[in-house]
């Protein structure tokens, strides 16, 4: 029974003695199966919650750092304004300058102003935001242009009364015409469609309207930020139960562009100081992507790490169980074993015999673990509408190390049986 | 007839015993003495019968001529090897090429088939069991088998069995056969038709070593020895 000459041979017997144990074969199996499968599945739902959160840190793009206005704490507008005074807070077309100017390595600054307002057409009528932004809005955020154009340098000079849809919207507000060319209207001003563009990242505005009515979060109509100035002026009254209120906001966010990842570490305090001596309060936040992704990077090594070791608990105890069993059927076999030394069997024979019925146990409990591993994710994913992601090295890991645990937990009851005198193993009943 | 080795020997015995001890150790004062200073030689072609209370070494005997257990002391000579201080692995060869084993309890693997337990030998000789099906067919037919080559043991008949076991022990063409009590489990009619089926191999030429305590299984062999006490107490010459 030389390794080679007759390999296939020993496994067929392996197979063979395994089946004459049938529930006792699989039940020791199952320990493999579920460590494998767990391992598999686990890493893979990993994987996807944290390839979700990371594609959408990576499209608020790695080189920028996002500044947004936000309302102070409360207690100190309480002392300021009474009620229904126009509260001022927020980043300022001053801001941008400064950045601009003042800090090292920004290449561009990109301001908006985000206001939420009904668009109407016809008879549709949706609630929306309405950006007001500069032409390089598409290379700063992740916007690729389907149809049209987007804003122009030209509509920014002129104040135009022209407006870009993103794709989800222009579906929505026309379901049977062309959207081009058509006139929109938002807060009783006519804007005419220029283009249609398909945002490639949602994240960015979801802060920021903190609204309930989640459908308005893709439904985004863009205008030259010079129109909104003018058309919806500094002042934005909100209406709230019995009262009015007025804010008074700038710029809703500046995005600002660094010329490379190494810029954005070091810029990232100097904009804080910056801002920090223009503020009287801290009515504005920065987001920095680059260290968003780092976190999230972070994050999923320790997730990986907890459930990496939750799995192999789980295969290690299935190789106990493995080996339990293992040493189990070595005395059962005691005279088998003492027959086949008397018929010529070497020590490494026997150990050959035993440690191949270890693998053969282990490596097809971790073949169907990798099966249902595979399929588990699938499942939760269509179940939990979690997304998850199956990598060939999480399964040539589980497999791997399913192998490994035969080896492992075989060669001390493969030794024991080898071990055995055969003339005690032949007399034993 | 008493006698010892008394014939003029034509050519080298092919089992060789010379001065054999085998002393197991329990403790400082409790020294047992399984064998003490055995001869023995058998001749090629030999028909040896080994009889003896229990207690009386015969055990030992057959584990030491099996290749089984060293012995303590002396020289045992197998097919011109003096395998009394080889090393296990080496052992592990000659049993496999050199005797074939009958067991009083026909000793089959369960789970492999008349056909895969008659090869069981030869695979651990290294050797590709499909390289010689024909063979093992053979000998399977010898044994009156050649139709239940795919039986499982547990569909046998006890004599069936022991017959795959002959079978077994032949693959290997070895310098002796080794039976072990080979009637003891087996009715008088079968085991008759294997003390049959032992003559009958011993007619074409094979060396059987027969360890048992039944008189009338002793009286088929040419030479039956009596063992007592670890000893070789007589030796009976049947026929020549």
């Amino acid at each position: 029974m030389r390794l080679g000459t007759n390999f296939v041979g020993t496994v067929r017997l392996g197979v063979k003695s395994l089946m004459l144990h049938k529930l006792r074969s699989a039940l020791t199996m199952l320990g493999i199966i579920f460590g494998v499968c767990s391992v598999i599945a686990m890493l893979a739902i990993g994987e996807g919650a944290s390839y979700e959160a990371q594609e959408a840190i990576k499209k608020l793009g790695s080189n920028n750092i996002i500044l947004r206005s936000i309302k102070p704490a409360e207690e100190a507008n309480q002392s300021g304004s009474a009620r229904g005074f126009e509260l001022e807070y927020g980043l300022t077309y001053d801001d941008a300058v400064r950045i601009l100017k003042t800090v090292p390595g920004v290449t561009r600054v990109l301001p908006m102003r985000i206001i939420r307002e009904n668009v109407r057409f016809d008879q549709n009528e949706f609630p929306c935001q309405v950006i007001g932004t500069l032409p390089f809005y598409t290379e700063i955020v992740g916007v690729d242009v389907v149809r049209g154009r987007f804003l122009t340098t030209t509509d920014e000079t002129y104040q135009n009364n022209i407006c870009v849809l993103t794709a989800s919207l222009a579906s929505k507000l026309f379901p049977f015409q062309d959207p081009l060319k058509m006139s929109i209207k938002v807060a009783g001003v006519y804007y005419q469609v220029v283009g249609i563009v398909r945002e490639r990242n949602m994240v960015e505005q979801r802060s920021q309207t903190g609204g309930s009515e989640n459908e308005a979060l893709d439904n985004n109509i863009y205008i030259p930020i010079s129109t909104s100035k003018s058309r919806f002026g500094e002042s934005i009254m909100k209406r709230t139960a019995g009262s009015f209120s007025a804010e008074r906001v700038e710029l809703h966010q500046i995005t600002v562009q660094m010329q490379d990842t190494d810029a954005v570490e070091t810029a990232d305090p100097q904009i804080m100081t910056l801002l920090k001596r223009f503020h009287e309060s801290i009515d504005y936040e920065t987001i920095v992507p680059l260290e968003l992704l780092r976190q999230a990077e972070q994050t999923k090594r320790i997730f990986n790490i907890v459930l990496g070791s939750i799995a192999a608990i789980s295969l290690l105890v299935g190789g106990i169980g493995i080996m339990n069993i293992m040493l189990a059927t070595v005395t059962e076999r005691t005279r088998e074993i003492g027959v086949r030394r008397a018929l010529g069997a070497k020590k490494k024979d026997i150990i050959t015999q035993f440690l191949v019925e270890t693998v053969v146990l282990s490596v097809g409990g971790g073949l169907i673990g990798v099966v249902i591993g595979v399929v588990t994710p699938y499942i939760v994913s269509t179940l939990a509408d979690m997304k998850t992601i199956v990598t060939v090295s999480s399964v040539l890991l589980a497999f791997g190390i399913s192998g490994a645990i035969g080896i492992m937990f075989g060669i001390y009851p493969a030794r024991s049986a080898a071990n055995l005198d055969p003339i005690e193993a032949l007399r034993h009943e | 007839m008493v006698a010892s080795n008394l014939e003029t020997p034509t050519k080298a015995p092919v089992i060789h015993i010379k001065g054999i001890r085998k002393t197991y150790v329990l403790s400082e004062e409790n020294i047992v003495h399984a064998l003490r200073d055995v001869e023995l030689a058998v001749h090629e072609g030999a028909y040896v019968a080994i009889m003896g209370p229990s207690g009386s070494g015969k055990s030992t005997m057959l584990n030491i001529l099996g290749c089984l257990d060293r012995p303590s002391d002396g020289e045992y000579w197998l097919g011109g090897d003096d395998v009394s201080k080889m090393p296990d692995d080496r052992l592990s060869e000659v049993r496999g090429k050199r005797i074939g084993f009958i067991f009083q309890s026909y000793n089959l693997i369960a789970q492999l088939s008349v056909l895969e337990n008659i090869q069981v030998p030869l695979i651990y000789q290294g050797e590709d069991p499909r390289d010689h099906h024909d063979h093992c067919v053979g000998l399977a037919k010898l044994v009156g088998l050649g139709d239940r080559l795919d039986h499982r043991p547990a569909q046998l008949s006890g004599g069936q069995q022991q017959r795959v076991a002959i079978a077994r022990s032949l693959v290997n063409d070895p310098f002796m056969i080794l039976a072990d009590e080979p009637t003891g489990n087996l009715d008088s009619k079968t085991g008759t038709e294997v003390l049959d089926m032992l003559d009958k191999l011993n007619g074409e030429g094979k060396t059987i070593v027969l360890v048992t305590h039944d008189d009338a299984t002793a009286s088929r062999a040419q030479r039956v020895i009596h063992m007592l006490d670890g000893r070789i107490d007589r030796e009976v010459i049947n026929r020549p």
